[in-house]
C-alpha cells in the first residue's frame, strides 16, 4: 500500500507438510509484497492454519522453502547446503514474525502490561524502562490502556485478542500473522477487533490473514487466496476472486459462506 | 423490558394476592440432620470426657515434656531434615522432570531409570545403604573423570548420620517429585507453549516465566501433601540414630518407661508441624491462584473480620462498611444465621412463584 515500504516481503515455496499419512500441504506457492494484506479463505481442514504455522516455523516443512525479506526460516544456506538453525536462532527469526491465535493463548498469571512487555525484554533484551511506555502505548492503540493491570481472565474475549494483538506487535515484527482471529468471539466482539485490525492493515504492515470474515477480506485485502485440499486453487484481487471466481470449487465455497 | 409485559395476575396458585400475601413463610423442616447433629455431638462428648477423666493419659507428663530441651532439639532435628531432604528432592526432581520432558533420549532414559530405582527400592533400606557408603567406597576424590584426582575425603567423615539420612530422603523424594512437577508441566495447555515460542521467548525463559507459574497450580498441592509425607517419614531415620523427635521421644521412654505419653508428646508436635505446612499450602495455593480465578478466594483472616463487620453492622441496624465485599453480606450465610429468625427478607424479598 505505501510505496516506501520495503521490509516484510513474504516468500512460500513448494511447501509440502504432512501430519502422518495426512498431506495437509501439498506444494503450496505465494508470494507476499511487503505492506500487502492478504487474506486467505477456504474450508476447514483446507490447510490455511498449517500455513501460517509453517510461515514462523511452529510446524517443520517436509519440502519446500520459507522466506522473510530474503532469509530462510528455519534453515541457513551454508554453500551447497541448508543447514537447519538452532533453536535459539529460530526464536530469535520468530521475533520479527507476530503471530496471533485463534484461541488467544494470553498468559493468564500475567497482567495485559506484562503479556505485552514479555518477549521484548526477555527475547529481544530490550531494556524494561524502554519496553514499558512502549507497551502501554500499544495497549492504548487497541483502546485497552485501561486495563493494563487486568489479567486475561478478567477480560471479555475481544478485549483478550486485543491484548494478544498488542503483545504480537510489541517486538516490532516485520510481518503480522491472523490466524482466525474472531472465530473463538460471541458476535458482537468480532467487530472490534476487527476494527484493530483493519487499523494495522491501514499503517502498512504485511499481514496474512485466515479468515472467515468475507466481508473484511473485500475491504482490506489487496489478495485474496482460496486454499483447498493443501493447495491455492486461485488467488487475485478480492473483486475477482470473490466476486467472479474462476474454479468450481471457489464458487461453491463462496456460495455456502456468503 | 417494557411494563406492559409485568401485568400483575389477580389470583396466582387459586388463591387471591392479597391472601397469599399475608401467609407466613416457614423454614423448610431437616429432622434427618438434626438427628445426624445429636448423634455427632454425642460421641464427640464421649471422646472429650475420656480423653478428660482417664488418667492414663496422664496429660501432667505430656506437658512437661512437650518443651523439654532434648524434645525441642529433636524437634529441631526433624525440621532440618525435613528442609534439607525437601530442598534436595523438588531441586533434583524438577531437573529429572526437565530431563524427562527433554528431546534427548539419553536424558530421558537416564531421568525414567533414576525415577524407577528410587521409587522402587524402601527408604528404609536406602538410609542404611548410604549410612554404609564407606563400605563401597571408603574414600571419595574431587578430580578428572578417568583421571588424577585432587582430594581424597574419607567416606565416613563426609557421609555422616545426617548426611545419610538427607541423600537418603532427598534422593528418594527427588523421584517421587520429578512424576509431580512432570506432570504439572504437561498439564499447561499447548497454546500457552506455541504462544511463547512465537514470541521468540528463550527456553528457559519460556520454562521459568510462562510453563513452571502454570504448572505450579497442581504442583502445589501434591507437593505440600509429598512434604506432610517426608516430614512424617523422617521418623524411619532412627534406624540411624539420628536425633530426630520419633528417636528422641524414644530414647527418653526407653528410660523412664512412660511409653503413651512420651508418643503422644511427637504426636503433638507432629500435628503442630503439619499445621504450619498446611497454613503455608493455603497461601501458596492462593499465590498461584492468580490469573486461573477472576477473584482470589479471601483468606481466612479476611472472612472473620468480614463476618463481624457484617455481624456488627446487623446489630446495629447499619448498612454494611464498604470495605466488604459486595456480595459477601449476602452469601455468607454464617453471619447473617444467628441474628435472623423466621422468615428472613434476606431469603426471599416478597411474593410467590406458583
Amino acid at each position: 500500500m505505501s510505496a516506501v515500504q520495503t521490509e516484510g516481503l513474504v516468500e512460500v515455496h513448494g511447501v509440502h507438510k504432512s501430519f502422518g499419512t495426512l498431506e495437509v500441504l501439498s506444494g503450496v506457492d505465494l508470494v507476499v509484497k511487503p505492506g500487502e494484506v492478504t487474506v486467505v479463505i477456504g474450508p476447514s481442514g483446507s490447510g490455511k492454519s498449517t500455513l501460517l504455522r509453517v510461515i514462523n516455523h511452529l510446524e517443520k516443512v517436509d519440502r519446500g522453502f520459507v522466506a522473510i525479506d530474503g532469509d530462510l526460516i528455519g534453515y541457513a544456506r551454508k554453500g551447497d547446503s541448508l543447514r537447519e538453525l538452532k533453536e535459539k536462532d529460530i526464536l530469535r527469526q520468530r521475533t520479527r514474525i507476530g503471530f496471533v491465535f485463534q484461541s488467544f493463548n494470553l498468559f493468564p498469571h500475567l497482567t495485559a502490561l506484562e503479556n505485552v512487555v514479555e518477549a521484548p525484554v526477555s527475547a529481544q533484551g530490550r531494556p524494561r524502562s524502554e519496553v514499558e511506555p512502549e507497551a502501554l502505548a500499544l495497549l492504548d492503540r487497541v483502546g485497552l490502556a485501561d486495563k493494563a493491570g487486568a489479567r486475561p481472565r478478567q477480560l471479555s474475549g475481544g478485549q483478550q485478542q486485543r491484548v494478544a494483538i498488542a503483545r504480537a506487535l510489541a517486538t516490532r515484527p516485520k510481518v503480522l500473522l491472523f490466524d482466525e482471529p474472531t472465530s473463538a468471539l460471541d458476535p458482537e466482539l468480532v467487530g472490534e477487533v476487527l476494527d484493530v485490525i483493519k487499523d494495522l492493515a491501514r499503517s502498512g504492515t504485511t499481514m496474512i490473514v485466515v479468515t472467515h470474515e468475507i466481508g473484511f477480506a473485500r475491504e482490506l485485502a489487496d489478495t485474496v487466496v482460496f486454499i483447498d485440499g493443501g493447495r491455492i486453487v486461485e488467488q487475485g484481487p478480492p473483486a475477482q476472486v470473490l466476486d467472479h471466481p474462476a474454479h468450481e470449487r471457489t464458487k461453491a465455497f463462496l456460495d455456502k459462506v456468503l | 423490558m417494557s411494563s406492559s409485559t409485568l401485568v400483575r395476575p389477580p389470583t396466582v396458585a387459586g388463591t387471591d394476592r392479597a391472601t397469599l400475601e399475608r401467609l407466613r413463610v416457614l423454614p423448610a423442616r431437616h429432622p434427618g440432620r438434626w438427628i445426624a447433629t445429636a448423634v455427632v455431638a454425642l460421641v464427640l462428648a464421649m471422646v472429650v470426657n475420656s480423653l478428660v477423666t482417664n488418667t492414663n493419659w496422664d496429660w501432667t507428663t505430656v506437658g512437661k515434656y512437650l518443651t523439654w530441651p532434648s524434645i525441642l532439639s529433636g524437634v529441631w532435628g526433624t525440621i532440618r531434615l525435613t528442609l534439607a531432604a525437601a530442598v534436595i528432592g523438588f531441586g533434583l526432581g524438577t531437573v529429572l522432570a526437565l530431563m524427562r520432558l527433554s528431546r534427548s533420549p539419553l536424558l530421558q532414559s537416564v531421568a525414567w531409570l533414576y525415577i524407577w530405582v528410587f521409587r522402587s527400592v524402601p527408604l528404609i533400606l536406602q538410609l542404611l545403604l548410604w549410612y554404609n557408603l564407606a563400605y563401597l567406597y571408603p574414600t571419595l576424590s574431587i578430580g578428572v573423570p578417568f583421571g588424577p584426582g585432587f582430594h581424597d575425603f574419607e567416606t565416613g567423615n563426609l557421609v555422616g548420620k545426617f548426611g545419610a539420612a538427607i541423600l537418603g530422603l532427598g534422593l528418594s523424594q527427588a523421584a517421587y517429585s520429578a512424576e509431580i512437577v512432570r506432570a504439572g508441566i504437561i498439564g499447561v495447555d499447548q497454546g500457552q507453549h506455541e504462544a511463547a515460542a512465537a514470541l521468540g521467548i528463550p527456553r528457559a525463559r519460556q520454562q521459568t516465566r510462562i510453563v513452571l507459574p502454570q504448572a505450579m497450580r497442581t504442583i502445589v498441592p501434591t507437593s505440600v501433601n509429598e512434604i506432610i509425607g517426608l516430614l512424617k517419614g523422617t521418623s524411619v531415620v532412627y534406624v540411624l540414630a539420628y536425633g530426630e523427635l520419633f528417636y528422641t521421644v524414644g530414647v527418653i521412654y526407653g528410660r523412664n518407661l512412660r511409653v503413651v505419653p512420651l508418643l503422644l508428646v511427637a504426636a503433638v508436635w507432629y500435628l503442630v508441624l503439619t499445621t504450619v505446612l498446611t497454613i503455608a499450602q493455603f497461601y501458596l495455593e492462593r499465590h498461584y491462584a492468580r490469573g486461573a480465578l477472576r477473584t482470589l478466594p479471601p483468606t481466612p483472616l479476611q472472612k472473620a473480620r468480614w463476618s463481624l463487620l457484617v455481624a456488627w453492622a446487623r446489630l446495629r441496624r447499619e448498612p454494611v462498611p464498604a470495605s466488604v465485599p459486595a456480595g459477601w453480606a449476602s452469601a455468607n450465610r454464617t453471619a447473617g444465621h444467628l441474628l435472623r429468625r423466621g422468615n428472613t427478607p434476606s431469603r426471599r424479598d416478597q411474593g410467590g412463584v406458583a
